[in-house]
């Protein structure tokens, strides 16, 4: 069974499948790498057809995937726990510096009440881990003002 | 002062609606501790040792006088009737039920008020100066920038959960008031010839386990660059500051890990890119923010005031000691500064009652522009007040419990709340300012002492600043007993220096009476004019150690 996550604030199924060393894949589903997979692989990932995307930890060095980011469709960044903001920084850096445009999720410790904050440092898509959460449109924009 | 407009009182009320929320579904079970713990941390929540602690920010220590009612009327209504004055110029009510914090946050938010970020791993309450635009050794005032900083912060997507709390301080005078070397960015303003005003940044100092004095990072910054270079900090801290261990996740520790001159690159590089993005402000916009903290339109000084003083030093000996104990020299001749001070004999340190908050706000509507500041040495100032009215003031105050002539003496001092309050103490603080305040009673005695600030700390975590005290007190547990350490030499100031200490803790009951031992010496070998900091700093600890354990 597929992933539900957000798009937006719109529930949608997940159409990506995390590449492991032991994986199978299908051409249904889009191809999802791990940092040091893509970076190892790049040339012969980039070399197969389908659409594809890197999952970062937050370790892990934005930069180097400038070369890449036009042909991403996503990048997913991992926050390991909810109190730890280093993905904020790789988010902004990704959309403010290196221009990134396809859909940057959150993974992850993903809380409904941070959602603002990922929302406003670039991020549009939310893989939040408790599924009885329905609705997250009101936790994406509790303010209508901002100060930065 | 600065006034709220539509886009500041907007974002407070939905602020107090989502905490609402937060704690609404938190009560009902729905969200955890653990989800909720940095949520409520976020609005300046703690869970203490009796009830919920909720710190409210009071932004550069400076409040108007229906904020200060409002903070009464709070501690009437949802309090013990009294609150507490903390070492970063904010307050804190130790015994609300969590149910009513969201109301209480609803209140202050109808006078401009707010607990945002006053706890949590975020940008805390930016402190100054607190006699910030009273004095005349200042070169600028330094709390439009920390305004302009406060807003920059507030709720700051990108640096809402850092490795670590982050506290900033801006000093404008020569005088440094706002222990600025002893915070993770400390701002002092400075003129450059070709450029005007602008700041120099240090970066690295604090307190806590580690204590380390801040380094310079750079010595000339625009001042409309402020909020970039900030920024470029912030963000190097965020992605590289210590997360293992809470110990060491200050930026101290980074700045110490990579050397001053690697951080310093790693920050300029990172600037290069964030200096021209939109981050900053614009000249026109910061004239504006100054507007808000012109000063008063002053009586010109005729004379008159120093009239009424010598008549009423004169005919009141306790006006005159107060006076001169108390009260400080203004920019404006027709003016002095009043320290009220919140160190009464038998209180805790920086206690008010609701009774002393209205009263204090009724002095400031009369005499002072409506206007109360808030120490990080725990006391209140009314800055403006008229040399003629003095007199009226310190009746007023001599009512409230608030004249103890003690400004600047050893028993102004600076204390956490400790074992008292704080679930993380491990020592009291209280009952030792007690102690001291008890032996050292003869106010001719402290006069004769001069100037000495003691500081206690009930941990580690130094939120009594114990390490730059002149004489710090640190609280430890041995084997469950209360033990304390004693320091000398620390200052927060300019010369900002860290304490040395002196030999092993000393037992409870024996702190005032080693301090006593240590003072003696100073009597003994001071010299003509020289302070208790100076003597120590000329002789070492060495005299005053062996007679502390003799």
């Amino acid at each position: 069974m597929r992933n539900r996550i957000f798009q937006g604030a719109t529930a949608v199924e997940d159409q990506w499948q995390l590449v492991e060393e032991d994986s199978t894949t299908s051409a249904e589903v889009h191809l999802l790498y791990h940092y040091a997979d893509w970076i190892e692989n790049r040339a012969t990932y980039l070399a197969q057809p389908g659409a594809k995307g890197v999952l970062l930890s937050n370790t892990d060095d934005v930069a180097s995937l400038m070369p890449d980011l036009e042909r991403l469709a996503l990048i997913c960044i991992d926050f390991p726990e909810a109190v730890d903001g280093r993905g904020y920084s790789q988010a902004r850096l990704l959309r403010d510096r290196l221009g990134y445009s396809g859909e940057l999720r959150a993974v992850g410790e993903v809380l409904v009440d941070q959602l603002f904050l990922m929302r406003r440092c670039g991020f549009d898509a939310y893989a939040l881990p408790d599924k009885n959460v329905e609705c997250i449109s009101k936790y994406l924009d509790p303010f209508t003002v901002k100060y930065q | 002062m600065y006034q709220y407009s539509a886009l500041d009182q907007q974002l407070v009320d939905e602020r107090v609606e989502q905490f609402r929320d937060q704690t609404q579904r938190f009560l009902a079970g729905e969200l955890s501790e653990e989800a909720f713990r940095p949520l409520r941390l976020m609005n300046g929540l703690y869970i203490q040792t009796h009830a919920p602690m909720l710190r409210v920010a009071i932004p550069y220590g400076l409040l108007a006088s229906d904020q200060l009612r409002k903070l009464a009327h709070i501690a009437r209504t949802y309090d013990r009737s009294f609150a507490h004055l903390t070492t970063r110029q904010n307050i804190q009510y130790n015994w609300l039920k969590l149910e009513d914090v969201p109301d209480v946050l609803e209140e202050l938010s109808r006078v401009e008020m707010h607990a945002i970020q006053t706890s949590g791993n975020c940008i805390r309450n930016t402190t100054a100066d607190h006699l910030a635009g009273v004095v005349a050794d200042e070169l600028d005032d330094p709390r439009p920038y920390c305004e302009i900083i406060r807003q920059w912060s507030t709720l700051h997507p990108e640096f809402s959960f850092l490795p670590r709390k982050f506290k900033i301080a801006v000093s404008g005078s020569a005088h440094d008031r706002a222990a600025t070397q002893v915070h993770d960015i400390g701002i002092y303003l400075v003129n450059n010839p070709d450029q005007g005003i602008g700041f120099r940044i240090l970066v690295g100092g604090g307190l806590g386990r580690t204590p380390v004095i801040g380094k310079v990072i750079r010595d000339f910054l625009p001042r409309h660059q402020l909020l970039s270079y900030l920024e470029a900090i912030l963000r190097i801290y965020n992605q590289q500051g210590r997360r293992d261990n809470k110990y060491k996740a200050r930026i101290k520790i980074l700045v110490n890990a990579l050397g001053i001159d690697t951080f310093r690159d790693l920050v300029e590089e990172e600037w290069l890119h964030l200096k021209d993005s939109g981050i900053d402000l614009g000249e026109a916009e910061i004239e504006a923010m100054r507007q808000f903290f012109q000063p008063f339109e002053y009586i010109a000084d005729t004379g008159e005031g120093e009239q009424a003083l010598a008549r009423s030093c004169q005919d009141s000996p306790a006006f005159r000691i107060w006076y001169e104990r108390n009260t400080q020299e203004h920019k404006a001749g027709a003016y002095r500064i009043v320290n009220v001070s919140v160190k009464a004999p038998g209180i805790a340190p920086g206690d008010l009652t609701d009774a002393q908050m209205d009263g204090v706000a009724a002095l400031a509507d009369n005499f002072s522009f409506g206007q109360v500041r808030v120490t990080h040495e725990q006391n209140l100032v009314l800055a403006d007040v008229r040399k003629v009215d003095l007199h009226a003031v310190w009746k007023g105050l001599v009512a409230l419990d608030l004249s103890t002539p003690n400004i600047g003496t050893l028993t102004d001092l600076i204390c956490c709340p400790g074992l008292d309050y704080c679930s993380l103490a491990n020592a009291s603080s209280i009952p030792i300012a007690k102690q001291i305040g008890d032996r050292f009673d003869d106010l001719d005695y402290l006069y004769d002492l001069g100037d000495i600030k003691i500081k206690i700390s009930g941990c580690m975590n130094a939120c009594g600043h114990h390490h730059v005290g002149h004489i710090g007190i640190l609280g430890v547990d041995k084997k469950g007993e209360e033990w304390y350490q004693i320091t000398l030499g620390g200052s927060a100031e300019e010369d900002a220096s860290l304490g040395k200490i002196i030999g092993p803790a000393v037992a409870k009951d024996q702190v005032a009476e080693t301090i006593a031992k240590v003072l003696d010496v100073y009597i003994a070998v001071r010299q003509e004019e020289e302070t208790f900091l100076q003597c120590v700093r000329r002789l070492g600890i060495a005299p005053f150690k062996e007679a502390a354990y003799a």
